[in-house]
């Protein structure tokens, strides 16, 4: 650049020349560049990007803020169990689980909803979670509810629902009109809500049948993939009504299953339901059709249960539904990403809150 | 001129643009999974965890080379408060190498998450599940990544003054890709601190 000559240089002048002062701004310019992708990969310019953080708090501004507790399905007890292979899964995966054999696993159940010491409802939505601990590190956890269908299919459209049902602190209900607009925009849920208002509900936990929901794909020893959705259909034989259930009661749903577990263990068929290619993976609110191949892989046994507050295997365990094994992948659900990141982004704060845990509403009394 | 040794050895040359991508791409995918339920969250996480090992494993053979192939020393150009800031951001990066992948392994041990690197492949707990300590270290993986990036930026920046403002052949020495063992001096020549004159 000649036409720096221009300045000329002030020997005893401490001031850098306009070539310097340049030559300053570039590395300026290069760190700030570092720090503007750093920023935006973080997401600092992006306050419409749904993240972890958003999630929590749409979660907190309907529950409260309940430290020390999962953001969803709060309320919740801790069962273990084994899951006894009958080999017939090894047929689609080669993941371990589904040889013919014995897996010890650590479950929850729970209810839906970040609040933990709801009175326990009928109508709200049963959750059975589990971890099977393969042999080596492997696992394989999977969260599942007692509904044919879920109410959205993108995590947007999930964070846009809970948005909607915060009550407005005015009336402490929702307004109803942010849930009509909601429900406006988004016809495949109000299909899915006609599909979860048609279900036959159970008189509990232990006589309910837990989906899956979102697709996954499972992958045989010779690389051929097909994309299945699971389900644990009780064994109505060990599992059925019992006389001694407790009728009401904040706790009623959780008594009767602690009882249950107590009385004799409960089961589970473990059923994977094979989709055809035309069945869609990637939208958790659309059922396949019922003629699909099933298939029992064997029968999941639960024989204790311990409260979250006495020790509970469960209490620190993120049901991450993609720790996955080998012979089973994550499809295209949207969904799936979101729940693993957020089950994440909870799990780390309830760890941080763990001090100030009160303690979990389910109690199992230890005779 | 020539028997000084005024250019980093070659192994702390290729150890160090091996592992600059790497760890920049690592602090970005560590801070992306962290603000994102998108679909690529899922991979981003199964990127981070085999990334984080491998720049472990570098950062030890960094350290074993280090000791083995001291660097040349820091141009007398530089003042006493220079040559410390150097010297102790330098420690702060190596320490930083090493904490956040140990502390990333743990945090997963005591958050009682399999650290699975790729199929079957998992690596044990280092730590016992404890949720109180996982607590702690999940938190401090984040603070310390972000502490990391600073110091990545200032390195950088730092890198650059001696480029182009101070030109004392710090950055060449790192920078020569000359294999050959005497090494030509610097471009420039040493001149005082602050040119006052453009040399080009």
């Amino acid at each position: 650049m000649p036409d720096k000559e221009v300045n000329p240089p002030a020997p005893r002048s401490r001031l850098p020349d306009l070539a310097t002062l340049m030559r300053i701004a570039l590395i300026g310019i290069v760190m700030l560049a570092m720090l503007v992708v750093f920023g935006w990969v973080a997401g600092w310019f992006s306050p419409n990007r749904l993240t972890q953080a958003k999630l929590m708090s749409a979660f907190e501004g309907i529950a409260g803020i309940q430290p020390g507790f999962r953001h969803n399905h709060a309320k919740g007890v801790c069962v273990s169990g084994w899951f006894e292979g009958n080999g017939d899964g090894a047929a689609i995966s080669s993941a371990r689980v589904f040889q013919i054999g014995h897996v010890p696993v650590i479950g929850r159940f729970a209810l839906a909803g970040g609040m933990p010491f709801q009175p326990d409802a009928k109508g709200t939505v049963r959750s059975m979670a589990l971890q099977f601990l393969l042999p080596g590190s492997a696992e394989w956890r999977t969260g599942m509810n007692n509904i044919p269908v879920f109410p959205v299919n993108t995590p947007e459209a999930f964070y846009e629902q809970l948005l909607a049902g915060k009550p407005d602190p005015a009336t402490g209900k929702p307004d109803p009109a942010a849930m009509q607009s909601f429900l406006a925009s988004h016809p495949e849920t109000v299909r899915a809500g006609a599909i979860l208002k048609a279900r036959q509900v159970t008189a509990g936990f232990s006589d309910s049948t837990f989906n899956s929901l979102d697709a996954f794909y499972f992958v045989d020893a010779n690389a051929k993939r097909v994309p299945v959705r699971w389900s644990t259909v009780p064994e109505l034989t060990t599992n059925g009504p019992m006389a001694d259930a407790p009728a009401d009661g904040k706790d009623a749903l959780f008594d009767a299953l602690v009882s249950h577990i107590k009385a004799q263990p409960l089961q589970w068929h473990l059923i994977l339901t094979v989709g055809a290619k035309e069945d869609p993976t990637d939208d958790a609110t659309l059922p396949w059709p019922a003629d699909r191949q099933h298939i029992d892989a064997g029968l999941i046994t639960i024989n204790a249960v311990t409260s979250e507050n006495g020790g509970g295997e469960c209490t620190d365990i993120n049901f991450d539904p993609l720790v996955l094994p080998v012979g089973i992948e994550p499809s295209d659900d949207p969904l799936l990403g979101a729940r693993s990141s957020a089950y994440a982004a909870s799990a780390a704060l309830r760890a941080e809150q763990s001090k100030k845990k009160a303690p979990s509403a389910v109690a199992v009394n230890h005779d | 001129m020539t028997e000084k040794p005024d250019v980093f050895p070659l192994s702390s040359r290729i150890l160090h643009w091996l592992m600059a991508p790497l760890v920049l791409a690592m602090l970005l995918i560590g801070v992306g999974m962290a603000a994102s339920v998108s679909d690529r969250y899922h991979l981003l996480v199964s990127v981070h965890k085999p990334l984080g090992i491998a720049i472990l494993v570098l950062i030890v053979v960094r350290i074993v080379n280090r000791l083995l192939y001291p660097p040349p020393p820091l141009p007398d150009t530089l003042s006493p408060i220079e040559k410390l800031a150097a010297k102790g951001s330098h420690i702060l990066l190596y320490t930083l190498m090493v904490a956040l992948p140990l502390i990333g392994w743990g945090m997963l041990s005591a958050g009682s998450y399999p650290v699975v690197l790729f199929g079957r492949f998992a690596l044990p707990a280092i730590l016992p599940q404890d949720e109180m300590l996982y607590g702690i270290l999940r938190p401090a993986h984040t603070y310390l990544a972000y502490l990391l990036f600073a110091t990545v930026l200032v390195h950088v920046g730092a890198a650059l003054m001696h480029l182009l403002i101070k030109r004392d052949g710090v950055f060449e020495s790192m920078a020569t890709v000359a294999v050959g063992l005497p090494h030509e001096p610097p471009q420039a020549p040493p001149i005082e601190p602050l040119p006052l004159a453009d040399a080009e």
